[in-house]
């Protein structure tokens, strides 16, 4: 695949959508540079999937606008958007073969048949399917399938990427090399690209920044280590990794309006005569490099991860524990 | 599930196995046999099909079939692709409009509106009439083999459009979204993506439609076409007698072009049954239509609408008409075709009550008792019971007619009376040729009801026949009972068996009486309003059973 003239960047302002009285969308705006690799992170239901097939011009918004490379793409059907879109059951067409599938776009766009066979056999090699040509889907597994897809998108050169949860008909093995894959492959096109997703971890390993989102509203935009450190709410800091969120009634000193949360790896156990923080352990997991305890706080439970060196002692359930928490740890963030 | 094989199962396989030997596999296997020994009983020979391909009638009527049947899926299927395809890819209200008449034709076989067609769209019916005083030409819609393509198209295309509607409708919606995505719209879309995945129910829908019509013999016959082959077949054995070899020979060929018919439908679909059936996101998006679109869509549909609605129209008008002929409208109208119909007709009437109910009781006993030993137990040779009963679907109705003819004529009762000439065996055909039919709806009853619920009660100590009596029978009770309406209905209007098997009219259903009035200008208006009757019969029928499905549906808090 030649490299695309130039990355092209995305800006969405005060997008509203509705389907009937569900208002799905509310009051989007974003702004994507360009190459780079974007995800949509958030549960289901949470309009993440439907903000991106706005961009391909499969959902109509009632305000707002779509800027692609600076132009405006609400007139614009989806045929002539020029935004690849991998589909999240991938969509390969079962009555034609893996080359007929990816040379699909490039036969709408009329292009002369040696250019079209060139481009289909170039695409087929960058994701290392050229064997596969004369095939049908149903005869190439999960993986490669997706690879198609894949493929099948990339091989029209569009402006942008869009991925609709990829990974989410694969198998927990296959995940982890084909997001390898689809990472190395972006960087190597600079193809700006966006990726939804409802697993936190495979947008945190492949992406440069997210936008997490939840009941129709972005809650926060950030690369995944400043989501991780610095959560805006507590949605975010419950959705990227586990976190301990306290209230005033665990006999923490917590400020009005406000809930304490601490990631359970930054707290440690200690005597309880020493400690301010105190509690019964009510359970305890192994989990290998860790050891997971759960301690009472006053009306609340809190978890606590501790590092696992061999015969070092364990608590048992029951024991009174000592909780400490450094304070840059701590973080005080809106109820 | 458990293998153990009672005596009641093996008892009933046996009845059953024995039943569809002697009402189906030999009527037949006769037929064949017939069709391949020498006039007068000699050995067996294949003189008879030379004498079939020496015979320019017979290889006259042959392509005349061929060649109708092909061009009545040609224009069923230009009838049902535009209807299918807006009612599916287009927010149009005209929809539900479509969904509602275009199934209308399904509940009245085309004979049966044959000569109101006539009265309508003939050389000297209204259409022409207007055309002919307004733009000094006609139209030859029914002109000869036209007339039956014409009539046969309109009755038969709702079974492509249901096919290919409901196959549209399955295709993943992210297919064509991708296909969108990827630079293409519009009618190039639909030829690229959509059709291909659809092709497999436009098939199934295509392969019906030339078997039924191949294999009809009441409506050439009403519109005076002899020269085709399934009423030759009949001629031939009605007007030459029941020793005339050419009958069975016509017979073995009709069976041989539908099993061919069916067997290239499957080696076709081969390979192509696309489950592409939702995976993700709900339905397809279905797009807006523009002002300009709206009307022509409206047009499409209003144009072809008018059509499937002329048989039913033309009908209601001419058993009220006192007079129609070289008119657009009747001279007057009147009731008396109905008083005559409910009066000294009313036989046919009890008949087709009679003949039906009975038919359609048999065949969901034995629809059901088949679903339940292929489905519920371990009995070897169980499925040659289903693949049997479905081999009914490829005897047209006049073979299996003369079959009965031919194997039951030489069985005399005590008394003397040929079995073949007892009304009971026109109730058994009419059940044989139904019995597919009930089989399915048994099927689909049967695979909704988990085997668990079975098995609990089995656990708690039931017996196999009480939890057959207890759990399976009640649960599959709506099934059945849309089954048994759906035969019922279909059955009122069996003619092609019919015809040959009635030997005196006190015995005829409406059908056949329906088919002899038809025959004479006087009997015209008696014979639609025994239409009328049969069309009211049918459609009450069809939406009683839609009823039962939707309670026991609802009774069972299914989602619908």
């Amino acid at each position: 695949m030649s490299k695309p003239a130039r990355a092209v960047g995305i800006e969405i302002s005060g997008v509203n959508l509705s389907y009937g009285s569900t208002h799905v969308l509310k009051d989007i705006a974003l702004s994507i540079r360009p190459g780079e690799f974007f995800a949509f992170l958030g549960p289901s239901g949470c309009g993440k999937t439907t903000l991106l097939r706005l961009i391909a011009g499969f959902a109509q918004a009632q305000t707002g606008q779509v800027l692609l490379d600076g132009q405006d793409v609400a007139p614009l059907p989806p045929w002539k958007r020029d935004v690849g879109m991998v589909f999240q059951s991938y969509a390969l067409w079962p009555h034609m073969t893996v080359a007929k599938n990816v040379a699909f776009g490039l036969e709408e766009r009329r292009l002369p048949r040696g250019e079209i066979d060139r481009r289909v056999a170039q695409a087929l090699e960058l994701v290392g399917l050229s064997a596969f040509a004369e095939r049908r889907p149903a005869q190439l597994s999960g993986g490669q399938q997706q690879r198609v897809a894949v493929a099948r998108t990339i091989a029209i050169e569009p402006k942008v990427l869009l991925l609709d949860e990829p990974l989410s008909n694969l198998d927990a093995k296959m995940r982890v090399s084909v997001r390898r894959e689809l990472r190395a492959l972006q960087q190597r096109l600079g193809l700006t690209t966006i990726f939804v997703t409802h697993d936190q971890e495979e947008a945190n390993t492949i992406c440069d920044r997210i936008a997490v989102m939840d009941g129709g509203k972005i809650q926060q935009v950030g690369t995944p280590m400043e989501l991780y450190e610095h959560p805006a709410n507590l949605f975010v800091a419950n959705f990227l990794g586990s976190a301990n969120i306290l209230d005033e009634k665990s006999g923490v000193p917590i400020p009005p309006g406000k809930r304490l949360v601490f990631r359970p790896q930054h707290a440690a156990l200690s005597a309880p005569e020493s400690a301010a923080l105190r509690g019964p352990v009510t359970h305890r997991e192994f989990l290998g490099a860790t050891v997971r305890y759960g301690v009472r706080l006053g009306e609340s439970e809190v978890l606590i991860e501790t590092p696992f060196q061999s015969g070092s002692e364990l608590r048992s359930v029951g024991d009174q524990v000592g909780v400490d928490l450094p304070p840059r740890r701590m973080l005080f963030l809106p109820a | 599930m458990t293998s153990i094989r009672s005596p009641g199962q093996i008892a009933l396989a046996l009845a059953i196995a024995l039943f569809l030997g002697v009402f189906l596999i030999v009527p037949v296997a006769t037929v064949v046999y017939v069709a391949f020994t020498e006039k007068g009983g000699g050995g067996l020979t294949l003189v008879n099909f030379l004498d079939f391909g020496r015979t320019d009638l017979f290889v006259r009527s042959f392509w005349n079939s061929v060649y109708v049947s092909a061009m009545t899926v040609v224009w069923a299927s230009v009838l049902a692709l535009p209807l299918a395809y807006l009612t599916t890819r287009f927010e149009f209200r005209g929809a539900m409009l479509v969904q509602t008449l275009g199934f209308l034709p399904l509940i009245m076989p085309p004979f049966v509106g044959a000569v109101a067609m006539q009265l309508l769209f003939g050389r000297n019916g209204s259409v022409n009439l207007l055309l002919d005083e307004w733009f000094d030409f006609k139209i030859g819609f029914m002109e000869g083999l036209n007339g039956v393509i014409f009539l046969q198209a309109i009755h038969y295309f709702p079974f492509i459009l249901v096919n290919l509607s409901a196959a549209l409708r399955n295709i993943d919606r992210s297919m064509e979204e991708a296909a969108q995505n990827l630079g293409s719209h519009g009618l190039r879309l639909f030829r690229r993506i959509a059709l291909p995945l659809a092709l497999p129910g436009y098939i199934a829908g295509a392969s019906l439609v030339f078997v039924k019509v191949f294999d009809d013999v009441a409506t050439p016959l009403l519109l005076n076409v002899k020269e085709m082959l399934a009423p030759q077949a009949y001629l031939r054995i009605t007007s030459i007698g029941i020793d005339d070899p050419m009958g069975y020979v016509i017979s073995v060929v009709l069976i041989l072009v539908a099993v061919a018919t069916m067997w290239a439908t499957a080696l076709v679909m081969k390979g192509k049954d696309y489950a592409t059936t939702q995976r993700g996101g709900g339905g397809l998006a279905r797009r807006q239509l523009k002002p300009r679109e709206q009307v022509l869509a409206y047009a499409v549909v209003i144009l072809i609408l008018a059509l499937v609605l002329a048989p039913h129209v033309g009908l209601v008008l001419l058993s009220f008409a006192t007079v129609w002929s070289f008119s657009p409208l009747p001279d007057g109208y009147t009731l008396a075709h109905y008083t005559r119909v409910l009066g000294d007709s009313s036989v046919y009437i009890k008949n087709t009550l009679l003949y039906a109910g009975l038919a359609a009781a048999i065949d969901v006993v034995i629809g059901g008792a088949i679903a339940y030993l292929v489905l519920r137990t371990r009995l070897p040779g169980r499925q040659w019971l289903d693949w049997a009963a479905s081999t009914a679907l490829a005897v047209p109705g006049v073979v299996l007619g003369i079959g009965y003819l031919r194997a039951f004529y030489g069985v005399s009762l005590p008394d003397g009376t040929p079995l073949a000439t007892l009304w009971i065996v026109i109730v058994l055909a009419i059940a044989i040729r139904r019995l597919p039919y009930a089989l399915r709806a048994a099927y689909a009853a049967l695979q909704q009801i988990s085997v668990s619920l079975e098995e609990a009660a089995e656990n708690l100590g039931a017996t196999k026949a009480r939890t057959v009596r207890r759990v399976v029978i009640p649960l599959m009770t709506g099934g059945l009972l849309a089954g048994f309406v759906t035969s019922f209905a279909t059955a009122a209007v069996e003619l092609s068996a019919v015809l040959i098997l009635v030997q005196s009219n006190s015995d005829a259903p409406l059908a056949y009486g329906l088919y002899v009035l038809m025959q004479t200008p006087a009997g015209r208006g008696a014979g639609a309003a025994l239409g009328v009757i049969a069309v009211l019969i049918v459609a009450i029928c069809m939406w009683l059973s839609q009823l039962a499905v939707d309670r026991s549906q609802r009774a069972r808090g299914m989602d619908i």
